[in-house]
């Protein structure tokens, strides 16, 4: 293939580096006071990235000699990888402005990162995954301690940096491992040494690669610098890690897992079903004492991590399209939840992160209060809310290979999440009002993505159903 | 039928009046006002519907009526439709809502926009329940009750509403969890989420056991049985008055709805396998729940109990395999559903007046309230199973129909009435009559005309079902018929239906001992 079709199939990353670079130039050149202009541009990039997704981008093939795909899968994760970065760009300026820390920097380095994880998912040889990783893993260090005089920010950034360091250093033992014993890089070429036997190398290769991109995912026993960098990093940039790579490493840990170690499957379900169970039970457990509600997200986010690996241990299309299904709706509701932690500061403008601080809150913003709610059931996976669908599907998945055994133990660990989603609940609607009063909502931006997020986990979701359930088979169905 | 879809309608008329109860504009005052206004109109527009599709069932017509469908849903899809059962259950739904509106006209003083509009949502979800005839819209229905239930206690209810609020929530929903399991089963073993289509479908034998438990899981729970009905009084005791009469009279239903729809006619082997252990588990509520009742001094409490051993009652009847049992079990769940609700009403109408439930704190209120004394002893008589009113067809009909299958079973659940007498007595005694020791109480006024408008409907209809039961038997005469043939191939073995063996005067020896030999 030349190369002038492989550009055509790389469009979308070509968009973004282009447009990041010249960005970094503009940003360089006219300093902080051009963020905002610079922040349009860089969403409408990212719209022109998602846009080109509809051309060959989109479904194209193979290209660079192998080490690019772009398909169905592809597509559809890195959709979801633009429009969270995108959101994560436009809720940055209300958050930075009242420090006085907006930069210009702040949304070429997303973009950076979206260019990083659009590789991620594209991916399909084990070189191309660990730059594509790295990208995304560089600008997310940065951006984790975008904060430079807040002391909790700069910890996050090291924390993210030097644990993010260790695994990828697994990860490359582990890629280097599938080498040595496959002969190639190539997924195709890890997936036939694999067909015809998995020895010992190949199995300890296996391992460290999951083990690396467990910790990329916060599955647990690799979750533990997940509260601390939720709880150290300016709230946008929470909503961004909690979103957008979150994504892309789960894409890229599906298409490993199905298209790298597919004859493996027996070796990688042990460890998936171990992830998955131990990070809902501890996601859920450990969440329930938390006093800090961005802490408190991170550990919901390592639960929800868990459920969505139950939809990747049947190995199915079917069970790959339940995964893209949660992350979906997952994203939803985690950027909402989120957006709503934004909406909390005292009258200062100073934000204000404790459970406690929302006591009473539907009497003093009777609004916030129900999206918060909304947000909050959905979270537990509560019918009627849309939270409950994306739990359905990958449970589904598991029944239907038979698995309901598992099902069942997973299944009963979400009542232990809802534990504490309720605990949210009782703190806004049960308890009195805090002293604390929160400033009224400033941004129609902001409303106006709550409201659709709102909207979108609400029943109406389920409307969706169809258009979402073709939209993700079919990219799962482009794995296998 | 028509093509008109009634159905829906029900389910979008308390979804706009809750919207406008909530986005109304105006002040607090005004909007307090408009959404008592609004709920009442919308509740009582359902009921009018409630009456329409009472009046439109067609008696011995086809099996379900008024059915609609659409597939916007992609893998399940918007399937509605009744029968007997569910029409009967939907006509109590609507019949009730209005009342508990109205109950809560005064007595929800903060924050009545937001409560008319959760009480409305409850409708909606409960009505969905009975409605549903796809078996994941059935699933969605049923545990979404469980969110405004759990505001309606958490938000207005007593001192420990936290506690009994978490403790409703995540018991019920561990039991629904386990179901949602067994129906992705059974629509994978089945290739359909037709509810219709599997009350005919033959599960095997093997799994029908894992199915029925984890069926029996959420619905002994929601029902609840013991020894998982604790969460019953806590909820009770902590929910306002309203909140009381939709979770006894609507929501316990639930789950005998549950049985009848899920369990009997799909696991019809299992069913018959596990009898034994729903009548070990309704025994052991008939006698325990009852001793425990004879004991409160909080009358909510005291109701709730009684409330359990009523609903082992229905366990009883349903699991008798047949047509009076089951029958029964319903006309139990109907007559618990009026005279419950009428009773928890009662309880409120002097809550209301003097913020107690403690009983020490009345005694002869006959003095200074005739008529709610009249009416309290009305609903006790009810409830004690008076011939005459409305538990005692439901009642005679569901021992008689266990005392068929089991003479055992049958003799315990008898003791389960003569408690009840004994409890419900108790009870009456301490409230209305004797020395009227408490100055306050004995000041009380006697009913307003609001409270007559509540509990006055409610005898008429106590009435009606005790005087006429067949009113209420005959829409389900046809649906219990069709349970029973698929009970009949694999229901167990009467103990109580000794054949007499043929009258032959000389040989009659050897005659007894081969009927014993069977």
């Amino acid at each position: 293939m030349g190369y002038t079709a492989s550009f055509a199939l790389s469009l979308p990353e070509i968009i973004l580096s282009f447009g990041a670079i010249a960005l970094m130039l503009a940003a360089a050149w006219a300093g902080d006071k051009a963020s905002k202009a610079i922040s349009v541009i860089a969403v409408a990039l990212l719209a022109g990235a998602a846009a080109s997704l509809l051309g060959p981008s989109g479904s194209g093939g193979v290209g660079y000699d192998g080490l690019y795909v772009a398909d169905g899968f592809s597509a559809f994760s890195k959709l979801l990888i633009y429009v969270s970065a995108a959101i994560a760009i436009i809720i940055a300026p209300g958050f930075f402005d009242r420090e006085g820390e907006m930069r210009a920097e702040f949304p070429v380095l997303i973009l950076l990162s979206a260019v990083g994880m659009g590789m991620m998912v594209s991916a399909i040889d084990l070189l191309s995954l660990y730059v594509g990783l790295e990208l995304q893993s560089l600008a997310a260090y940065v951006l984790a301690s975008f904060l430079r005089r807040d002391g909790r920010s700069a910890e996050a950034g090291l924390k993210y940096f030097v644990l993010g360091a260790l695994a990828s250093g697994i990860l490359l033992y582990g890629i280097s491992l599938l080498y040595g014993f496959s002969g190639g890089t190539s997924f195709h070429a890890v997936a036939v040494a694999m067909h015809a036997g998995v020895g010992t190398g190949l199995l300890f290769g296996l391992v460290f690669v999951l083990a690396g991109l467990a910790f990329k995912i916060a599955a647990v026993p690799f979750h533990m610098w997940t509260p601390d960098v939720y709880e150290g990093s300016p709230t946008p940039v929470t909503a961004f890690f909690a979103s957008a790579p979150k994504v892309a490493a789960m894409g890229l840990l599906v298409r490993v897992a199905i298209e790298a170690m597919g004859p493996a499957g027996d070796e990688w379900r042990q460890i998936m079903i171990f992830c998955a169970l131990a990070s809902t039970i501890l996601g859920a457990v450990a969440a329930i004492g938390q006093t800090n509600i961005k802490r408190l997200m991170a550990y919901s986010s390592i639960n929800n991590v868990g459920f969505a690996l139950f939809g990747l241990v049947p190995g199915t299309a079917y069970g790959a399209s339940g995964v893209l299904t949660y992350m979906t709706v997952y994203i939803a509701m985690t950027l909402g939840s989120l957006l709503c932690i934004l909406q909390m500061r005292d009258a200062e403008g100073n934000p204000v992160e404790t459970i406690a601080s929302l006591s009473g809150l539907s009497r003093t913003r009777p609004g916030l209060a129900a999206a918060f709610a909304v947000f909050m059931f959905s979270l537990a996976g509560i019918p009627p809310l849309f939270g409950f669908w994306p739990k359905f599907m990958v449970f589904d998945a598991l029944v239907d290979v038979g698995m309901w055994p598992l099902a069942m133990i997973g299944i009963a660990t979400s009542v232990i999440g809802a534990f504490y989603y309720l605990k949210i609940v009782k703190t806004i609607y049960f308890d009195e009002p805090s002293d604390v009063r929160f400033v009224p909502l400033r941004s129609t931006t902001e409303g106006v993505l709550i409201l659709i997020a709102a909207l979108f986990v609400s029943p109406l979701g389920y409307f969706t159903v169809p258009l979402l359930g073709k939209a993700t088979l079919d990219a799962a169905t482009a794995l296998f | 039928m028509s093509g008109f879809p009634i159905l829906s309608i029900m389910l979008a008329v308390p979804f706009v009046g809750a919207l406008w109860c909530l986005f109304a504009p105006g002040s607090d005052e005004a909007r307090a006002r408009g959404a008592r206004v609004t709920a009442l109109a919308a509740s009582l527009i359902d009921f009018a519907l409630g009456i329409v599709l009472w009046l439109g069932y067609q008696t011995g017509g086809p099996r379900w009526q008024f059915v609609e469908k659409s597939d916007v849903f992609g893998r399940f899809s918007w399937a509605l439709g009744v029968d007997g059962i569910a029409m009967l259950l939907i006509v109590l739904t609507v019949f009730l809502v209005p009342l508990c509106i109205l109950a809560s006209w005064k007595a929800i003083a903060k924050r009545v926009p937001e409560y008319m509009a959760v009480f409305l949502l409850t409708e909606i979800l409960m009505l969905g329940v009975f409605m549903a005839q796809d078996l994941f819209l059935f699933y969605i229905m049923f545990e979404g009750g469980l969110i405004p239930m759990y505001l309606i206690i958490g938000i207005w209810g007593g001192a420990r509403r936290i506690y009994a609020s978490y403790k409703f929530f995540l018991y019920t929903l561990l039991g629904s969890l386990l179901m949602l399991i067994a129906m992705l089963m059974m629509a994978h073993t089945a290739g359909t989420t037709s509810i219709p289509a599997l009350m005919a479908y033959n599960f095997p034998p093997a799994m029908q056991d894992w199915l029925f438990l984890a069926f029996f899981a959420s619905f002994a729970v929601k029902m609840p049985m013991w020894p998982v009905h604790t969460w019953l009084p806590d909820a009770h005791v902590e929910a306002p008055t309203a909140g009381s009469v939709i979770l006894a009279g609507v929501m316990l239903k639930l789950a005998g709805y549950g049985f009848l729809r899920f369990a009997l006619p799909m696991f019809p082997q299992a069913s018959a396998h596990y009898m034994w252990l729903i009548f070990a588990l309704s025994m052991i509520a008939t006698v325990y729940t009852s001793l425990v009742a004879l004991v409160q001094k909080d009358m909510k409490k005291l109701i709730a109990y009684s409330s359990v051993a009523h609903m082992a009652l229905v366990t009883f009847g349903l699991f008798a395999f047949n047509e009076q049992g089951i029958e029964g079990g319903m006309m139990v769940m109907l007559g618990h559903g009026l005279v419950s609700s009428a009773l928890f009403l009662c309880v409120g109408v002097v809550y209301d007046r003097l913020h107690t439930r403690e009983i020490d704190r009345y005694g002869g209120i006959a003095n200074n309230m005739p008529a709610y004394a009249t009416f309290f002893l009305f609903f006790t008589m009810a409830s004690v199973g008076l011939p005459g009113l409305s538990n005692f067809p439901g009642e005679f009909l569901s021992m008689m129909g266990t005392y068929e299958i089991s003479s055992w079973a049958a003799f315990v659940a008898v003791t389960g009435i003569i408690t009840g007498a004994a409890y419900m007595l108790y009870l009456y005694r301490r409230i209305a009559f004797g020395p009227q020791k408490n100055a306050d109480a004995a000041a009380m006024p006697d009913l307003e005309p609001r409270e007559w408008l509540i509990l006055a409907p409610l005898a008429a209809a106590t009435l009606w079902m005790g005087v006429y039961p067949e009113s209420f038997i005959a829409p389900m005469r046809q649906d219990v018929a069709a349970i029973l043939v698929r009970l009949h191939p694999t229901a167990p073995a009467s103990d109580a239906a000794l054949t007499a063996p043929p009258a032959r005067p000389v040989m009659a020896k050897p005659a007894i001992a081969a009927a014993g030999e069977r």
